[in-house]
Order: structure tokens, then sequence, then C-alpha cells
């Protein structure tokens, strides 16, 4: 049976405001609603399942970041995953960690913890990267499969469908591997309450990257975040020969 | 950032404002517009003066274009959502100032011209459309934020503001509106403010006869009336803003309103649980009015049959199948440690007294969010049941339940479904019988029989809905003849010519 490794982001809830900071250096973080990367709880529920299943023997969630990271990782134990890693990375660091840390700190784990498979959302909905399932199967040197709408497990490989443009493509690929999860993979379920009384005794492990020999030194610097430009008022016209008028004028017709 | 990912996942989880999901089941069922309401109910034309070319110009030369008199356009001015009623105004009318609602309804009373006040359009009994050709009095263009105050917490704006827009702009300044409910994407705060909305956290923020501090409306005679003090005390002579938050548009027409506002909660916990029987929920809401105490801020019941009613014709996912019962439990705090200490506290103690047989419980707004779906979208997605008698009734807690078994009873296969939730905290159980088409054995067999029940308990036939068209004749069953008398007199001395939403509110 596989051990799956899954990655799981702690992101402002989807549900709320983005605010930028007035200073242009990010957007406002303080007191405001996080949760779960939906897309991760998308892969949190696929790993659970290949548990329901018996194609895995254990589901390990991790997630990087400050001590709030903990939440998302109790939610991910509340659904059904076994235990959890929080590799506590604070200040500054935090502030420019990137896929490329992020996907080193998940091959080193996938490694240590002899994992079959990793799976992580295809992207997160904060910066929308798109690129950690894709570097760490890098890293790792396996085969990947992204944007995953359907998993099946073979003996010694794993049959994906894929969500690629124009339709889908199957694909067939060997083990380990990494997999990144696609909207239409699953729904994932709501935690219910005896799992989420279970999942506050379920362990959580404390690591930093210098545990896993990981540099999270800044790679990039932010130059500046804006809000993306307001959507101009419209013009409401007496009739259609104005508006045909404006449309050849702006060159529409 | 936060584009193509949020993008996604909004169009699968459907979110989206009550407005467009209003637009959509008009379109929907457009093709059977409602019988008027002239023909389906025995009711008279009041000695009103027709429409002229006189009265319109009148107002075009007030309003101009925002005078509407196509009959296509007036259509959704005339029905109400639910589609319950319809009446055929070809005038409404869409003043942008107070002094321009004083000099229209100075106009309409000089020329006994009969006015049906509006705002959002949401109401459930029929009181905010025209029963005959009333001139609609849209409040939609009044939508200015006049006033925030962080300090006190006063909120002073116009009557045409939607209250979601309004809760957004005092989510800027921390704080909130002290009510909530399913329609907030299209209700106005006037129509709110005048119909004394009730809502989903009552059990906590009061009614709006506490919040409102006060209010400018016009009288029928067109004269204006500033009773907008933001004073928190003020026992200076009668309260006369009183007399216009409830009375639906037939004493006054609430132009502006100073609202107290709450300060917006840091911490928010929502528990969906599902239980088995109603002296369950019974038990459940006791203690949770014990062990949550002052963090609860609304405590929901639905039933199976409501609860399907999302599920089947909205495709809105349920967490927790097949319960019978279900309760909605949320949380207002400061400090969400303590909160969802408290909470989990509590859900540990039911669950393991067998109270609760499942359930699920979340802070993160997403998931709220979707939650509260399954209670807020109710209403809408029994339109797609077909004709629907709603029933807003409140009850001694012990009795909320048994009008559902005894209507059950009553009508056996006549309805397609009937189906019970409501402000369980409240005492305020929202009764809807459905049934394919409309007919008056139906109707016969449902009234008056739903509120002589209501009266042997001494509940009220009208909690939070209001009276509008559809209970005036019923008024009695919840309020004595000395009471109906006196507010008889009050119309009489307000507005002497009843021109001021006629046919409504009063038998």
């Amino acid at each position: 049976m596989a051990r799956v490794l899954v990655g799981v982001k702690r992101v402002i809830d989807y549900a709320v405001k983005i605010r930028v900071k007035p200073d242009k250096t990010g957007v406002v973080t303080d007191g405001v609603k996080h949760s779960m990367n939906p897309f991760d709880e998308i892969a949190v529920e696929e790993a659970v399942r290949l548990k329901e299943k018996k194609i895995a023997s254990e589901v390990i969630a991790v997630s990087c970041g400050p001590a709030q990271s903990q939440e998302v990782l109790r939610t991910a134990l509340a659904m059904g995953v076994d235990k959890g890693i929080h590799v506590e990375i604070t200040g500054a660091e935090y502030d420019t960690l990137q896929p490329i840390h992020v996907s080193k700190i998940l091959a080193k784990l996938a490694e240590k913890e002899k994992a079959d498979l990793v799976i992580v959302g295809k992207q997160a909905i904060d910066d929308d990267s798109n690129q950690t399932a894709q570097m760490t199967a890098a890293y790792l040197d396996w085969p990947q499969a992204t944007f995953a709408s359907k998993i099946e497990k073979g003996d010694k490989d794993i049959t994906v469908t894929r969500e690629v443009d124009g339709g889908l493509e199957t694909i067939k690929c060997k083990m380990p591997a990494v997999i990144s999860a696609d909207l239409r993979l699953n729904e994932p379920r709501y935690a219910t309450l005896p799992n989420i009384m279970k999942a506050k005794k379920k362990p959580i492990t404390k690591l930093t990257p210098k545990d896993l020999g990981v540099d999270c030194a800044p790679r990039i610097q932010v130059v500046s975040v804006e809000d993306p430009p307001t959507r101009q008022a419209g013009v409401v016209l007496p009739d259609v020969d104005a508006l045909v008028g404006k449309l050849k004028e702006g060159g529409h017709v | 950032m936060f584009s193509r990912g949020a993008r996604q996942l909004e169009r699968r989880l459907r979110i989206q404002p009550l407005g467009t999901s209003l637009a959509r089941a008009y379109a929907a069922g457009e093709s059977a517009l409602p019988q008027l309401t002239k023909d389906r109910y025995p009711v008279q034309r009041g000695d009103y003066a027709e429409l002229t070319d006189n009265h319109l110009s009148f107002f075009k030369n007030l309003l101009g274009h925002r005078v509407i008199t196509d009959a296509s356009e007036c259509e959704p001015y005339n029905i109400d959502w639910i589609k319950s009623v319809r009446g055929y105004s070809r005038c409404v009318l869409k003043p942008k100032t107070t002094e321009e609602v004083s000099k229209i309804v100075s106009f309409c009373n000089e020329h006994k011209v009969a006015i049906c006040p509006q705002g959002g359009n949401t109401g459930l009994v029929g009181g905010s459309v025209p029963v005959f050709d009333e001139v609609v009095l849209s409040l939609s263009q009044m939508n200015q934020v006049l006033d925030i105050n962080d300090t006190s917490g006063v909120l002073v704006c116009e009557a045409g503001c939607i209250l979601e827009n309004l809760d957004e702009r005092l989510s800027d300044h921390g704080l909130m509106m002290p009510l909530d409910l399913g329609a907030k994407g299209s209700c106005h705060i006037g129509g709110n403010v005048s119909t004394n909305a009730g809502g989903l956290r009552l059990l906590r923020y009061g009614n709006l006869q506490g919040s409102v501090l006060g209010l400018e409306a016009v009288k029928a005679n067109g004269e204006i009336l500033d009773c907008l003090s933001t004073l928190k005390k003020d026992n200076t002579g009668f309260h006369l803003k009183h007399l216009f938050i409830g009375s639906e548009g037939s004493l006054g027409i609430v132009t502006k309103v100073a609202i107290q506002c709450p300060p917006k909660p840091k911490a928010v916990n929502l528990a969906f649980l599902g239980l088995k029987s109603f002296e369950d929920i019974l038990k459940v809401l006791k203690k949770a009015k014990h062990e949550l105490g002052e963090i609860l801020s609304s405590c929901e019941m639905i039933d199976e049959r409501s609860i399907n009613v999302c599920t089947e014709h909205l495709k809105v996912k349920n967490p927790l199948p097949d319960y019978p019962f279900y309760m909605l439990i949320e949380t207002h705090g400061s400090n969400n440690a303590h909160d969802e200490e408290k909470l989990n506290q509590f859900l540990e103690n039911v669950m393991s007294d067998g109270l609760v047989l499942d359930g699920t419980a979340t802070n993160e707004p997403s998931k709220m969010k979707n939650i509260w779906e399954l209670r807020e979208r109710i209403t809408e997605g029994l339109l797609y049941d077909g004709y629907v008698f709603k029933y807003d009734i409140s009850l001694p807690i012990e009795n909320f339940y048994s009008l559902v078994p005894v209507m059950k009873e009553r009508l056996g296969s006549d309805a397609v479904r009937i189906s019970g939730y409501g402000h369980l905290g409240d005492g305020n159980i929202h009764l809807n019988i459905s049934v394919k088409d409309f007919t008056q054995e139906i109707y016969k067999k449902i009234e008056p029989f739903v509120y002589e029940y209501t009266s042997k308990f001494r509940g009220s036939v009208s909690a939070e809905h209001g009276i509008g068209f559809r209970k005036p004749k019923y008024i009695h069953y919840s309020k004595s003849q000395e009471s109906v008398q006196l507010m008889k007199e009050l119309k009489k001395l307000m507005d002497p010519k009843g021109i001021l939403n006629p046919y409504k509110v009063l038998p």
C-alpha cells in the first residue's frame, strides 16, 4: 500500500475581500480569515479517499508557514489525514516564500517519509503560481501528472486523467509520482464533529527548513503590489443609432 | 492574483448575490404570469383618480426620465418575486431626493392618486406591489450613505440602500448591520425598517424597533417629518419613529434612517447539526442558550423537506445528508480561541448526550457561506415547487413545529410539500405549503385554519413578514379589536385620503 504526502497551504479565504496594503508591499493579512487553499483541499480529499479504498496506508499533510499553519493541518487531520508536519517559516522568509522553496521541502519530506505519492493542489489561490507540483517532481526526479481530474491505481502504476486545453488527456505513469489536483477531481467533504474531535489528538510534528537542509533565503524582491484596475462606468445611450455610432467610433463594427 | 483559481471556484460554488438568482427565478417562470390580484382576490378598487396625462406630465417635469410608463418595463414592479400577486400599474416613479418624494406625495394627495411605495420588492405578503393601478414609488435611486460614525457606530443613509451594500460599507469601519436576512442582496433598508424586518440574528442583536435611532419620513400631505436623531437616548415626547417602523408605508414613506450598528465580530463560528426529533432540538436550544451564552448569535432549525428544496432544486450540497431535522448554531465573539473552546465543549456535550447525531463546524468564511445557503435559499428554491402558501408565525416554543404535522394530516396528498424552518431562537417558524397550482379549494382548506390554530396558542399570524395585502383580514387573530380600532384612527389622522399603500395592513 502507498504512503501519500499532501501539501496544504494556508491562504486568505476566498470569500474574503482582498485589500492591498497602503504601502503596496503586499496584501493585508492581519485579522483576515484564512483557510486551506481550496485546491489543496481537493488533494487532501483524494488522498483520504485512497486511504478509504485501502490503496493508501498512511496520509501525511505538510504545511509551510507561521504557527497558524497548524490550523489548516488540523482541518486536514479532521478530514481524515493521519498525521501532520508543520515546517515553520516566519517573518521575512515567509513573506518571500516561493514554490521553489516549498518544492524543495516537499521533496525532502517525500524521501524522509518514504512517500509513494505526493499530491498537491494545482495552484494556490493567493499567488496562482502553479509550480510546486512540477518542481517537486523535478527535484525528486519522479514522473508528474498535473491537473488531475481522475486518478486510478494500477499494480505498479497510476492512470491519471488530466484536464488539458480543449479536452482530457489520459496518461499512465510509474510510482512514485507527483500529482496536482484540478477542480473536478472530487468534491471535498466537510469534517464531521467526531472527526474534528479526533483530529485534536492526532500528532503534528514541527520542523524547520534547516532541519531538512533547505535554504529559504529570499530569491525575489517584491517591487509593488497593486489593485487591479477598476472597471470603467458604462454609458446609457438613447437609441440604436447612437449605439451603432459608438461601436463604429471604437472600431468594433 | 486571486484570478483564475478563485474564479473557477466561484463558478463551481455558484456564489451569487440573491439579486441574480431572483432575476433567474423570474426568468424561469416568465411564461406563467400570476393571475392579476384583482381577479384572484375579492377586492374592490378604491375611489382613487385614474392616471391622466396631466398627472404624468407633472411627474415627468419633476423627474425627467426617471418615470417609467412602458408596460413591459413596469411589469417587474407589479409582481412580487414569489409571484403571488400582480398589479397593473403603468407608472413607476424613481425620486432621488426627499424633496422629490415630498412633491410627488403632496401632488398625489391633492389629486387623490394612490401610491404604492416600493423598496427591493422582496416582501412575502404582497405589500410592496400595487393591487390595482397605484403609482409605484420606487426608492431605489435614493441609495446614498450619508454618514458612518466609527465611534458611536451610527449609520445614516437613504432608504434605498441595499442591505448587503451597507454591510460592506460598514465592514471598512469595523461595523456591521444589526440585521441579516436571505434577501440581503436585493432588499432596501427603507423596506426593512418599514416592515420591521427580523432575520437571522434577531436573537442576538434585537429588532429594528431597537436599532433604529431615528428616521426621516414623508407624510401623506407631503410634509417632511425629520425624526433623524442619532441619539441612543431621547425621551422627549412621543417616539414618533415607531409609527413608521413596521407600518409598511401606510402612514408615511421612510426616506432616511439612522441605525445603531454593532461592531463586526472578530470571531465567527458556525455549527451545522443533524438531529432525529423536534424534542431533541428543544433540548439543544436550551443547552446552547446556557452554554454558549453571550456569544450565541443565531439559532435556526430546518426540517428535512425544507433542506431538500435546496439540494433538489438549487443543487446546493448538504454536508450531512438525510437527517429529519437540522440546526444551525452560530457564534459571534471577539476572541476565536475562547469561542472555539466554548463551542467545541458544547458540541461535545450534545454529541455525547446523543441529542445530536452528527454535525460539522467551521470558521472558514467560504464554508460558512455554503452552509448558510442551505438556510437562506429555501424561499428561492420553493418557487420551483409550484404555488407556495407561505406562513410566518410566532408560536410558543413548545408548539413551534406542531403546525407542520397538523397540516400534513389535514391536506394529505393535496400538497406537494409541507415544510417548516425558521428562527427557532425567536420562536418564529416559516411554514410553507407547496401545491402544484393555486386553487380556491386548497386555499380554503388552509386559511383561516392556520390562523385559528396560531391564535389558539396565542401566537402571532405574522412574526416578521408583516401584514401586507395577504393578511389584513387575519390581523384580529393576533390583535384586539381596540388595538385595530386605534390603528385605523391613526391611519385616518395621518393619511385622511388613504393614498398611501391602500388595501394593505388594516382590514
